[in-house]
């Protein structure tokens, strides 16, 4: 799959586009999904969200993604778990300090953010803490409920 | 420089208009003075006498000692317990706090504490993986990263209350410092990681070891281009080598330290490696003096800190300024209250 993560960040532009697309969708259908139940939907969504953007990002399901302002480049397989910047222990030839076979995912998303419209000032944005309890949960509903007011 | 109200062991310095801390370090640098800053190698040892020995060899000639917090990822004496101890005795201690060990529950009680006993100054840290020391076996808990560590420390005493938003009462008051590697990739983006980190709260910045001048020169460039400048005292990382060696050594293992080949050729081809590493250490001191926006230095002599005096005297980067140490002034007594 890592060869898919690199893909990814590579078509960073087109993948925030459809991104963005997916995500007014999503929005749109929000009276639907609120029928249905958010609390009913969140499984199988998780169980989507996690197939599909396994594939793509390797994505951890941290339930907070923030894939747009990380230029495609899922922060969360940094073995810190940084999703500020890269630390200062990038080997000479850009790779993980702690992974040395694994290329800085921070490097993955400068070069990503550069290819993404507004990435990167998206990028310079300090982002908070990670909430642990939203690990497993679906980042996309989260993503509508809070554009929608339900949630903060 | 003597200030009128030199620190009292136990007693913190009034806090000046402007200032966040008590702290005399953070008089040094607004003072405009060119600060110098060592890092003590904390003891494998519950001995009080250790930690006082290490910190009595840098006695006057630095402005504050670095108490690291498990670098390395090695098990050493708590960078709390030795700001206890130092500030016991009056020492300005730069607590480090590293993400890798504890979570955001921990931090905060730590920073409230060192505070409490005396702690003016914190570095902010992510930490070295755990897979570069002696307990590779150990959970790494990363709860927080460096920025959201400095913003959780300026929550703390700008906001009075904690992550959680539960109040405190007496704010911890702090200069907040982070670090920065300018000579590890991606280097077009670090000084915009540094204006991240200033914005997140940093008021000073300790870097990475420099051996590559012009690595740092292109780094202030894009700071200053940032407007940074004046928001954030940098203070630029340097330290002895031993032998070409130990400098080979370095830059294979220890993570994110850049060596340029020419300095390992220096230091191979003199006849007192030991000397070249001091001599070259000096010559970096006096080139990094000069740069725009270097408010000092951050000398780190692991295992050769008796070296940290003579480079600081040879360097002359002190002019004649004989930092604080316990029994500098002999005539102070401790008879006022201070703030």
């Amino acid at each position: 799959m890592y060869a898919l993560r690199q893909w990814s960040v590579r078509h960073a532009r087109g993948l925030n586009a459809f991104y963005k697309g997916f995500e007014s969708c999503l929005v749109r259908l929000h009276p639907l999904l609120r029928r249905i139940g958010y609390q009913r939907l969140e499984r199988p969504v998780a169980a989507l969200e996690r197939s599909v953007k396994g594939v793509l990002f390797d994505c951890r399901m941290c339930g907070q993604c923030i894939l747009s302002s990380t230029g495609m480049s899922c922060p969360m397989n940094c073995p810190k778990n940084l999703r500020n910047g890269p630390c200062g222990g990038v080997r000479a030839d850009g790779h993980c300090e702690v992974l040395p076979e694994m290329k800085c995912v921070w490097l993955e998303a400068v070069a990503g953010s550069a290819r993404i419209p507004g990435g990167m000032q998206a990028l310079a944005q300090v982002q908070a803490a990670v909430d642990r309890r939203l690990q497993g949960k679906s980042s996309w509903l989260r993503v509508v409920r809070q554009r929608v007011g339900e949630l903060p | 420089m003597i200030f009128e109200d030199e620190p009292v062991p136990g007693y913190p310095l009034p806090i000046l208009a402007g200032h966040t801390s008590p702290g005399r370090f953070e008089r040094v640098l607004r003072a405009g003075q060119f600060a110098v800053t060592s890092e003590l190698a904390p003891p494998d040892s519950a001995d009080p006498e250790d930690v006082y020995r290490r910190a009595r060899i840098f006695d006057g000639h630095v402005d504050a000692i670095n108490a690291t917090d498990g670098s390395g990822a090695n098990c050493h004496m708590s960078s709390l317990a030795v700001c206890a101890l130092l500030t016991r005795v009056g020492y300005a201690p730069i607590m480090q706090i590293s993400c890798r060990d504890r979570n955001r529950i921990a931090i905060q009680g730590d920073i409230l504490g060192g505070a409490a006993m005396g702690v003016c100054n914190l570095l902010c840290l992510t930490g070295d993986g755990v897979q570069a020391g002696d307990h590779p076996q150990a959970l790494p808990v990363f709860d927080l990263d460096s920025l959201t560590l400095l913003e959780t420390a300026r929550t703390l005493r700008d906001e009075h209350h904690f992550l959680s938003g539960r109040k405190i009462s007496y704010a911890p008051r702090v200069l907040l410092g982070a670090a920065e590697n300018p000579f590890a990739r991606p280097l077009e983006w670090r000084a915009q990681r540094l204006a991240k980190k200033v914005a997140a709260g940093a008021q000073f910045i300790q870097t990475q070891f420099c051996y590559d001048v012009p690595l740092l020169k292109d780094f202030m460039r894009h700071v200053e281009d940032l407007g940074l400048l004046d928001k954030v005292f940098i203070l630029v990382g340097v330290g002895p080598l031993r032998s070409a060696k130990a400098g080979e050594w370095i830059r294979t293992h220890v993570p994110g330290v850049h060596i340029p080949d020419q300095v390992i050729k220096r230091l191979a081809a003199a006849d007192d490696p030991a000397l070249e590493g001091r001599r070259l250490c000096i010559e970096l001191v006096q080139e990094i003096r000069t740069l725009k926006g270097v408010h000092g230095v951050h000398l780190m002599a692991y295992r050769q800190e008796e070296s940290v005096a003579e480079i600081i005297e040879r360097s002359g980067v002190l002019n004649g300024r004989v930092p604080w140490y316990p029994g500098r002034d002999p005539q102070t007594t401790p008879n006022r209250m201070a703030s």
